[in-house]
C-alpha cells in the first residue's frame, strides 16, 4: 500500500510543481513582453504611406511599451490565413491585419483562436476578440480637396486612386466635394491604377496616369495609392505641378511639390490597440477615427509651410470646424444609397 | 530511368546546399533555416495539409505544360487558361446554384475545361493557320485572359458585400468543404478531394500519353513533325488537340481553389501557378507520374518557406524561390551533362 501511495503522490507533487513553474512563467512573460504580429498588404512595409504608418505604430509600441513584434508582407490570399494561423499557434498576443483584404483571414482565424486578440484596419469583423479600426477618409479628403482647389490656377484637378474599390471611391467623393466647395466650376479627372492588390505597388503606371492628367492641364493631383504614390510625386516634380500625399505625412518626400498629405493615423490606431492590450483594456468592437479625434487630418510641417498661405490655412481650419459642428456634411461613398 | 532519378536527386541536394550556403552567408544558421522550413511544411497535420493544398494546382498546371511539351509545344499560357477556366467553372456554379453536387460539380468542371481548353486551342490553331510561335501567343493570351477575367469579376460578377475584387459565393451544392473527407482530416487546411482528382488525372494523362493511339501521335509529333506526317499523322489536328487538352488540365485548378477551398473566384488568387507549372513539369521530365512528386516538392517548398518570415531575422520566404531555381539549374545542367560530353 505504502509503495502505491508513494507512486501516486510523487507525480502529483511533480505536476503541482510544474504547473506552479508554468504559472510563474506565463504571468511574468505577460507582464514584460507583448508579442505583436503585423500582417501588411501588398503595398509593403516601405510604401511610406498606409503600410508604413502601421509599421510606425508597432515601432513606437516597441520603444514606448517594450513590446516585441514580427511583420510579414502578403503574398497570396491563402498565405495570409496560413500566416495568421502560424502566428496564433506560436501564441502571439495581438495579430494585426493591415488592409481590407485581411478581413476574411481575420474572421476565420479569430474564431479558431478566441483567446488571442486581433486588430483589423479598414474592415469590420464582428467577433469579441477583434477590434476593427475604421477611418473617416472622406472628411480628410474634403479638406485636401479644398487646398487643391485654392492652389489650382487652371481649375482642373486630378484624383489618382490605387485599387478601384469602394474604400478609394470614398476618398474620391470626399475630395471632389472639397474641391467643389471652393470652386464649383472646377473640373475633376478621376483615374484608378488597377483592380487588384498590385495597384498599391505600381508607381510606373501611376506616373503614366499622372503625366496624362498633367498634359490635360491638370495642375494638382491627389493620390490615394499606397506605394504607387511615388509615381505621382515624380511626375509632379518633373512637370512642376502639385501633388497631395496620403495616409502618412508624405510632405518630406518632395518638398515644394507636395502641397500637403491627407493623414490617416493608422499608426495611432495600431499603437492604441497594443497599448490597451498591454494595460488590460483591450476590447473588441469597432473604433472609428475621424477629424474629431485626430485620426484623420491634413499635414502641416516645415516642408510645406511656404506652399500653404495663411489664407488657405484659415479657410481649411474653418471648414474643419464646420465639419465638426455638423454645419458641413461631407458626402460618404459608403452611404451613397441612403 | 535510374540515371534520371539520380540526376534529379543530385539537383535537389545542390539546391538545398546552395540555400544553406546563402543562409549562412547572410548570417542565419543553415540548420535552423532547414528546421523551420521542414516544420512549416510537415510539422503539423495542418501544415502538411497546406503543403498538399499548394501542390494540387501545381499538378494540374504541370500536366498542362507536360502534355503540350510532348507534342513539341511550349505552353507558357497555363496561367491564362486556368484563370479563364476557373472563372467559367465559378460562373457555371453561379448560374445553376441548385443542381445536386454529383451533377453540378462535374458539369462546372467540364464547362471550365471547355473554356480553358478553348483558350489553349487558340494558340494551337494560330500556329496552324498563321505559323505564330506558341510561346509568343500563349504569353499574349495570358494578358488577354487576365483583362477579360478582371473585367468580368469587377464589373459583372463583383460581390456587393466586400471590397476585394471577388465574385459572390457559390452555393453549398458546389462548395462542399464541410462534407469533404480530406478537409476533415487536415485540421482546417483548405485541402479538398481535388487532390485525389489531380492524382487520378495524372494517371489518366500517363495512360493517354503512353498507352493510347492519340498519345502515340502526340509524342510522335513532338519527336519529329516530318516523321509523324510521313506515318500518316495529321500534325495540324494533333497539335490543336494537344493544346486543347493542355488548357483543359490547367482549368481544373478551379477544383482545388474555388470548389475545394475559397468558394468564390478571387481576382489574383493564383500565385502564378501557371508559371510554376513549367518548373514542375521540367523537374519531372514531363512524366505525369513524376509531376505528382515534383508538384509535391514545390508545394512543400512554397509552404515551408512561409514561416521563414516569422522565425528568422535575415532570410524571407523568397528563399524558396532560390531553392527552386537552384534545383532547376542543377537538374538542367545534369540533363545536358552527358549530351554535352558526347558532342
Amino acid at each position: 500500500m505504502y509503495f502505491i501511495e508513494k507512486k501516486v503522490r510523487l507525480p502529483a507533487m511533480k505536476k503541482i510543481l510544474i504547473s506552479l513553474c508554468f504559472l510563474v512563467l506565463t504571468v511574468s512573460s505577460s507582464a514584460w513582453a507583448l508579442n505583436v504580429a503585423l500582417v501588411l498588404d501588398k503595398g509593403g512595409k516601405d510604401d511610406k504611406s498606409f503600410n508604413s504608418a502601421a509599421f510606425a505604430g508597432v515601432e513606437k509600441a516597441k520603444k514606448e511599451l517594450g513590446i516585441t513584434y514580427k511583420y510579414v508582407e502578403t503574398m497570396d490570399d491563402t498565405a495570409v490565413e496560413a500566416t495568421m494561423r502560424s502566428f496564433a499557434a506560436k501564441k502571439y498576443d495581438l495579430i494585426i491585419g493591415v488592409g481590407f483584404s485581411m478581413a476574411e483571414a481575420v474572421k476565420k482565424v479569430s474564431k479558431q483562436y478566441p483567446n488571442i486578440s486581433f486588430a483589423l484596419v479598414d474592415a469590420e469583423v464582428d467577433h469579441p476578440n477583434v477590434r476593427s479600426l475604421l477611418f473617416e477618409e472622406h472628411q480628410g479628403s474634403y479638406l485636401v480637396g479644398a487646398v487643391a482647389a485654392m492652389k489650382s490656377k487652371t481649375g482642373k484637378i486630378g484624383f489618382l486612386g490605387g485599387m478601384d474599390v469602394p474604400l478609394i471611391r470614398r476618398f474620391a467623393m470626399g475630395f471632389e466635394a472639397g474641391v467643389k466647395k471652393i470652386n464649383p466650376k472646377a473640373e475633376i479627372l478621376e483615374n484608378y491604377i488597377g483592380v487588384t492588390g498590385e495597384a498599391w505597388n505600381n508607381p510606373a503606371k501611376a506616373k503614366e496616369l499622372s503625366l496624362a492628367m498633367f498634359s490635360k492641364n491638370v495642375d494638382v493631383i491627389f493620390a490615394a495609392a499606397g506605394a504607387s504614390n511615388y509615381g505621382l510625386f515624380d511626375a509632379a516634380e518633373e512637370k512642376r505641378k502639385y501633388a497631395i500625399g496620403v495616409d502618412s505625412n508624405q510632405n518630406w518626400i518632395k518638398p515644394g511639390t507636395i502641397l500637403t498629405s491627407m493623414l490617416k493615423r493608422v499608426d495611432v490606431a495600431v499603437f492604441d490597440a497594443a497599448k490597451d492590450l498591454k494595460e488590460g483594456k483591450f476590447k473588441g468592437g469597432t473604433v472609428r477615427f475621424g477629424l474629431a479625434n485626430q485620426g484623420i487630418d491634413y499635414a502641416m510641417d516645415e516642408h510645406n509651410k511656404s506652399l500653404i498661405t495663411k489664407e488657405i490655412k484659415t479657410k481649411v481650419e474653418q471648414l474643419k470646424k464646420d465639419i465638426l459642428s455638423g454645419k458641413i456634411v461631407v458626402p460618404d461613398y459608403y452611404k451613397r444609397n441612403e | 530511368m535510374k540515371d534520371a532519378l539520380l540526376k534529379t536527386l543530385a539537383g535537389l541536394i545542390f539546391g538545398f546546399l546552395g540555400a544553406a550556403l546563402i543562409s549562412w552567408i547572410v548570417g542565419e544558421s543553415p540548420l535552423f533555416v532547414m528546421k523551420v522550413m521542414f516544420e512549416s511544411a510537415f510539422g503539423s497535420v495542418y501544415n502538411f495539409g497546406l503543403s498538399l493544398f499548394y501542390a494540387t494546382p501545381l499538378i494540374f498546371t504541370g500536366l498542362s505544360v507536360a502534355i503540350a511539351f510532348h507534342a513539341g509545344l511550349f505552353n507558357i499560357g497555363a496561367e491564362g487558361q486556368l484563370a479563364l477556366g476557373a472563372l467559367a467553372a465559378t460562373c457555371f456554379a453561379l448560374w445553376f446554384p441548385s443542381l445536386s453536387p454529383w451533377l453540378g460539380i462535374p458539369l462546372a468542371l467540364l464547362f471550365g475545361a471547355i473554356i480553358g481548353g478553348f483558350w489553349g486551342w487558340i494558340a494551337g490553331w494560330l500556329k496552324e493557320k498563321r505559323g505564330s510561335h506558341e510561346v509568343i501567343t500563349t504569353i499574349m493570351l495570358n494578358f488577354i485572359a487576365a483583362a477579360i477575367v478582371s473585367w468580368l469579376v469587377t464589373k459583372v460578377y463583383q460581390s456587393p458585400i466586400v471590397q476585394s475584387p471577388e465574385t459572390a459565393e457559390i452555393s453549398e451544392h458546389y462548395f462542399i468543404q464541410e462534407r469533404d473527407p480530406l478537409y476533415q482530416i487536415f485540421d482546417g487546411a483548405p485541402i479538398s478531394i481535388a487532390l485525389l482528382f489531380a492524382i487520378g488525372l495524372a494517371i489518366g494523362v500517363w495512360v493517354l500519353l503512353f498507352k493510347t493511339k492519340l498519345g502515340f501521335e502526340i509524342r510522335a509529333l513532338g519527336k519529329s513533325e516530318s516523321t509523324a506526317e510521313v506515318s500518316g499523322i495529321s500534325s495540324s489536328k494533333v497539335r490543336q488537340i494537344a493544346m486543347f487538352l493542355a488548357g483543359a488540365c490547367a482549368s481544373f485548378v478551379s477544383f482545388a481553389e474555388i470548389i475545394g477551398s475559397a468558394g468564390k473566384y478571387r481576382l489574383g488568387f493564383s500565385p502564378e501557378y501557371g508559371f510554376m507549372g513549367i518548373a514542375v513539369a521540367l523537374l519531372a521530365r514531363n512524366n505525369p507520374i513524376g509531376i505528382l512528386f515534383s508538384a509535391f516538392l514545390f508545394g512543400a517548398l512554397h509552404k515551408g518557406a512561409a514561416d521563414l518570415d516569422i522565425e528568422t531575422e535575415f532570410v524571407t520566404r523568397d528563399l524558396s524561390l532560390v531553392i527552386q531555381s537552384l534545383i532547376l539549374i542543377a537538374v538542367a545542367i545534369a540533363i545536358e551533362w552527358k549530351k554535352g560530353r558526347r558532342a
